[in-house]
């Protein structure tokens, strides 16, 4: 940990003297000319997370017709206007299903988060979320943040395989307490002394993880591996507290944030949006403070169970039932939830926009990869699944670029985003939907 | 509560006879390769307060489990263990160990006082931690497994100068174990089948224990898994009768039916309360227990036949219930038994809230969802999914002019050709409960059109909710769904391709018992097939010789 001081013993050096305690502003000197860096040499981390909506959109109130630079913004992605330029869209590109049946509202999801379908739900290779934390969330106190704002833990879809799924924190309220409660050290505390009841609770761990060989001994080979997943997690707390043990490297923008309010959950689209912004805002706080470098966000689960008060029907329900408006050209009550989305994931990037990181912002050091389950959801349609991917990824991602081709596999959009984060794999996907062509065009 | 042992009594004495000289002996199977189930949150709960006292307290998020073909304890030999569940399961532990040591608990849960009370004491902390280490582990610990938490709780008392705090960090260490966490089987060679393996009697006595109880065993049980009484027939069917005469066997019962009729998705349960003002999470709490209170009185208490649970007018009210079904209730606080009136359309479990308010969208009823319920949970059918590109040219609004029913929207969506095959199976089931709302309240009357509740079965007619619940009652297929899930809920596991034959024999032993479930249990608990596992994996029978 030879990188971790520097700056704060500097400045403490220069400041002792005159005995003045002072929260510290970033001070752009210590970075390298380029911003990604501080002077030391330790880069700023890049993160890497998803975000879910349901139910898809109108492909003809979406899509935007300009292709590349500029693109314009129909009716449905006017609500990105203000982080248009920090924001890619893709649209157009295919779930390919080789034969095997569409799975309403579970087969996009499956192939554009694993790259692969089964014939049931099945997410028999890692998500893209998992196979970017093996290799960048080895290094922070946790691998992965799952939320969703419907405050359903099963809404997550973050999965190692099929048996092993991250579940998601429900509530702003445990969030909080899961990052910043009594286990939280603040990176930028003054002081630090290991407590030494970490040491134990580490022994404890290791004790456990001493089990492993004579656990797994007399099991098959399927449980064998099932368990050492149980094993891993041991091992993964272990290394938390490893962390723990050590003086956090100082995070510049690492503001601690105040207790939530202890707040209902639900699917009403209100309450869903209220808790989706608290979340959001302590997540781009935990990203800042390094607690973690990977999160999955669902704002909605996929076929959406979001309501509206008094509406005999679920969002979902209404893709299905609701008549198109012969006037308007679409349903204008299930595409208002299409336009909450919208306005949520807006609210989502902003709020990585809004904290300053370096000499640019916390988005700038993230990739969000941003995605529904279908593309229009009364058909359940795959083709065209809409995804926008958000951030410069610590520079290594071009914004502000509409991708549209057409019949193209949906996995290039994820390899893509694999190769910016740099996963090692020279090639992603099962079947058709194999590829080795990530886009090039977003990537700097 | 009488009248329940001196039948069970009477089960005891006569069972072996009875099951030795009643038709046809138990058809051979192989049985299973040895799995390892995670503790069910319900599990770990009553682990910890069987052990330690249900005022401890169990602080934490437990992770969901998969529902496998239709029930969580086939997914629990099959679900892996998150980095985040592993970090609450840990986390609990801490919690739970620190407050067996506190002021509070250490006189009473504590067997041994250490000589200094600001030092380790090596010989107190593993008598401490064999006793404990027994019941979490249901099985003795050997040397080697004792001395790792012995040293930590050493290591901790001298680092933190007291013995009770440094005990807590071994009491977690054994908490936060895989022999606690999941359930292994382990076998050992049978005596009595040269090449074969057998349960050791630890595993057989949990197998056993969280089938009747959804509970670790209990001391007895230890004890006769010690002795090696479990292994033989008569010291089992001793076992198994002590266990089913126990009123802990309730908590057993109501464990199996949380899981087969998916209540765990109360948790999730909304209403709009615009729409639904009667619904409350107090209305849905009390209409899962009325079901289960409903259930264990017939099948317990009274003994009673499975498929009357479809028919039976007789179940129990609060007043939270009584606004929703127009009840009176005269207790405040609490539950009384009603009976429903002859020719009322509420009889039996389908005409539950538990069952109307669960099967249906927050804003409004759905007969496809009910009659998707009835053949998937309870008839154990399998629907398919819907096709991905459905037409939905023919609306289906409620508040549709022309279509004012569910049953007129269901039936023009059913001129899609594309959906009419699976709507065919569903709907006409589901219609037959469209007399209770999408919060479960009776109504006669949907957007002011009458509502017809009539439709038929697999070709049985019924022509209201309670003549539908009649043609459950006398549904072969609910019976047979009933004894395979109790079996599949018992071992963790689907059936075997080997196992056909006997699951036609348990499914004739049912009937022959006259339907009555704890003579399923009985069967099931005392069978070979429920115990028998298989080794094919060389190198596990290598080790194991």
């Amino acid at each position: 940990m030879k990188t971790s001081i520097k700056r704060r013993q500097l400045l403490r050096g220069m400041m002792g003297g005159a005995g003045v305690a002072v929260a510290l502003p970033f001070l752009e000197c210590f970075l390298n000319a380029n911003g990604t860096a501080l002077a030391s040499g330790r880069p700023l981390p890049v993160r890497f997370g998803t975000w879910n909506w349901g139910c898809g959109m109108n492909p003809q109130r979406w899509i935007p017709t300009k292709i590349g630079k500029d693109y314009d913004l129909p009716p449905e992605l006017k609500y990105i206007a203000a982080i248009k330029d920090q924001v890619n869209v893709f649209s157009g590109y295919k779930a390919i299903l080789d034969g095997k049946p569409n799975l309403p509202h579970i087969s996009g999801m499956m192939a554009l988060r694993s790259g692969q379908v089964a014939a049931k739900e099945s997410y028999d290779a890692p998500t893209l979320d998992v196979l970017v934390g093996d290799v960048i969330g080895t290094d922070t106190r946790f691998r992965s943040l799952e939320m969703a704002a419907t405050g359903n833990p099963n809404h997550s879809y973050s999965y190692r395989n099929a048996t092993s799924k991250n579940p998601a924190e429900v509530s702003p309220i445990s969030l909080y307490t899961r990052i910043f409660g009594t286990d939280f050290h603040d990176p930028n505390a003054a002081d630090f002394k290991p407590d030494p009841k970490l040491m134990l609770r580490k022994s404890v761990l290791s004790g456990v993880s001493e089990q492993r060989a004579a656990f797994l001994d007399q099991l098959g080979a399927t449980d064998k591996a099932r368990l050492d997943e149980y094993f891993t997690s041991v091992r993964q707390l272990e290394q938390q507290l490893d962390l723990q043990l050590q003086k956090p490297p100082p995070a510049e923008a690492c503001k601690v944030p105040k207790q939530p309010a202890d707040a209902p959950v639900g699917t009403e689209v209100g309450q869903v949006l209220q808790n989706h912004k608290l979340m959001a805002e302590l997540l781009a706080m935990a990203l800042a403070c390094n607690q973690t470098k990977v999160f999955n966000m669902v704002y909605s689960d996929s076929a959406s169970t979001l309501r509206m008060p008094g509406e005999q029907m679920i969002h979902h329900l209404m893709t299905h039932e609701e008549p198109i408006d012969a006037a308007l050209g679409y349903q204008p009550k299930a595409t208002y939830f299409v336009e909450r989305s919208m306005e949520a994931w807006a609210t989502f990037v902003s709020t990585l926009a809004a904290v300053r990181e370096g000499d640019g912002t916390l988005l700038d050091n993230c990739l969000v990869f941003g995605h529904s389950d279908t593309e229009f959801a009364r058909i359940h349609s795959i083709s065209g699944i809409p995804v926008m991917m958000a951030g410069k990824a610590g520079g290594r991602m071009k914004t502000g670029i509409h991708m549209n081709e057409t019949g193209e596999p949906i996995t290039r959009v994820g390899f893509t985003a694999l190769q910016i984060m740099g996963v090692p794999l020279d090639k992603w996907g099962m079947g058709s939907m194999q590829t080795s062509k990530a886009i090039t065009e977003v990537m700097a | 509560m009488a009248s329940r042992s001196i039948k069970t009594t009477i089960l005891s004495l006569f069972g072996a006879a009875a099951l030795a000289a009643c038709g046809p002996s138990e058809p051979p199977t192989a049985g299973a390769p040895p799995q390892a189930e995670r503790l069910s949150e319900a599990q770990y709960r009553q682990s910890i307060s069987d052990i330690f006292g249900p005022d401890i307290k169990v602080a934490g998020r437990f992770e969901p489990g998969i529902r496998k073909n239709g029930l969580l304890a086939v997914g629990d030999s099959v679900i892996a263990v998150s980095p985040a569940g592993f970090e609450q399961y840990d986390s609990m532990a801490r919690g739970i160990a620190s407050q067996i040591v506190d002021d509070k608990h250490r006189q009473t849960l504590i067997p041994c006082a250490p000589a200094e009370p600001k030092k380790a004491d090596p010989a107190c902390a593993k008598q401490a931690l064999a006793k404990y280490g027994r019941l979490l582990f249901r099985r003795p610990l050997n040397e080697t497994e004792l001395a790792g938490p012995t040293a930590m709780a050493g290591t901790a008392a001298d680092t933190i100068g007291d013995f009770y705090a440094g005990l807590a960090y071994g009491l977690a260490q054994l908490l936060d174990s895989p022999s606690f966490l999941f359930r292994k089987d382990a076998v050992e060679p049978d005596p009595d089948n040269q090449g074969k393996f057998r349960l050791t009697a630890f595993s057989k006595a949990s197998r056993l224990s969280f089938f009747l109880w959804n509970a670790p065993p209990d001391d007895e049980l230890l004890r006769a898994a010690e002795s090696g009484e479990i292994q033989t027939r008569g010291g089992l069917a001793k076992q198994v009768d002590r266990m089913l005469a126990s009123p802990r066997l309730e908590a057993g019962v109501r464990a199996f039916f949380i899981d087969f009729f998916d209540f765990d998705k109360f948790d999730a349960l909304a209403k709009d309360p615009m729409i639904y003002p009667v619904f409350s999470t107090k209305v849905a709490r009390d209409a899962e227990e009325q079901t289960l209170r409903t259930i264990t009185d017939e099948l317990i208490t009274r003994n009673g036949d499975y498929r009357d649970i479809f028919t039976t007018r007789r179940t129990f009210m609060t007043r939270n219930l009584g606004i929703v079904y127009r009840v009176r209730v005269a207790s405040e606080h609490g539950w009384e038994p009603y009976e429903f009136p002859a020719g009322d359309q509420h009889a039996g479990i389908l005409t539950q809230l538990s069952f109307t308010e669960l099967h249906s969208h927050p804003g409004r009823s759905s007969a496809t969802l009910r009659g998707k319920a009835v053949r998937e949970i309870l008839l154990c059918e399998q629907v398919p999914m819907p096709p991905a590109n459905v037409n939905f040219t023919v609306v289906q609004e409620t508040n549709n002019p022309v279509y004012k029913t569910a049953r007129e929207r269901l039936t023009a969506h059913r001129t899609d050709p594309t959906c009419a095959g699976c709507h065919k199976l569903v709907d006409p089931i589901g219609l037959g409960l469209e007399n209770f709302d999408g919060a479960g309240a009776y109504r006669d009357l949907e957007n002011g059109a009458p509502i017809d509740a009539s439709g038929d079965i697999d070709g049985i007619h019924f022509s209201n909710a309670a003549e539908l619940g009649k043609a459950i009652h006398d549904d072969p297929a609910a019976v047979s769904c009933l004894v395979e899930s109790v079996f599949r809920y018992a071992a963790g596991r689907d059936f075997d391709k080997g196992e056909k034959e006997w699951r036609g024999w348990i499914a004739k032993q049912f009937a022959a018992d006259g339907y009555k479930l704890p003579a399923l249990l009985r069967r099931i608990a005392t069978s070979k097939a429920f115990y028998a596992v298989t080794v094919s994996d060389q190198r596990v029978k290598e080790a194991q010789r």
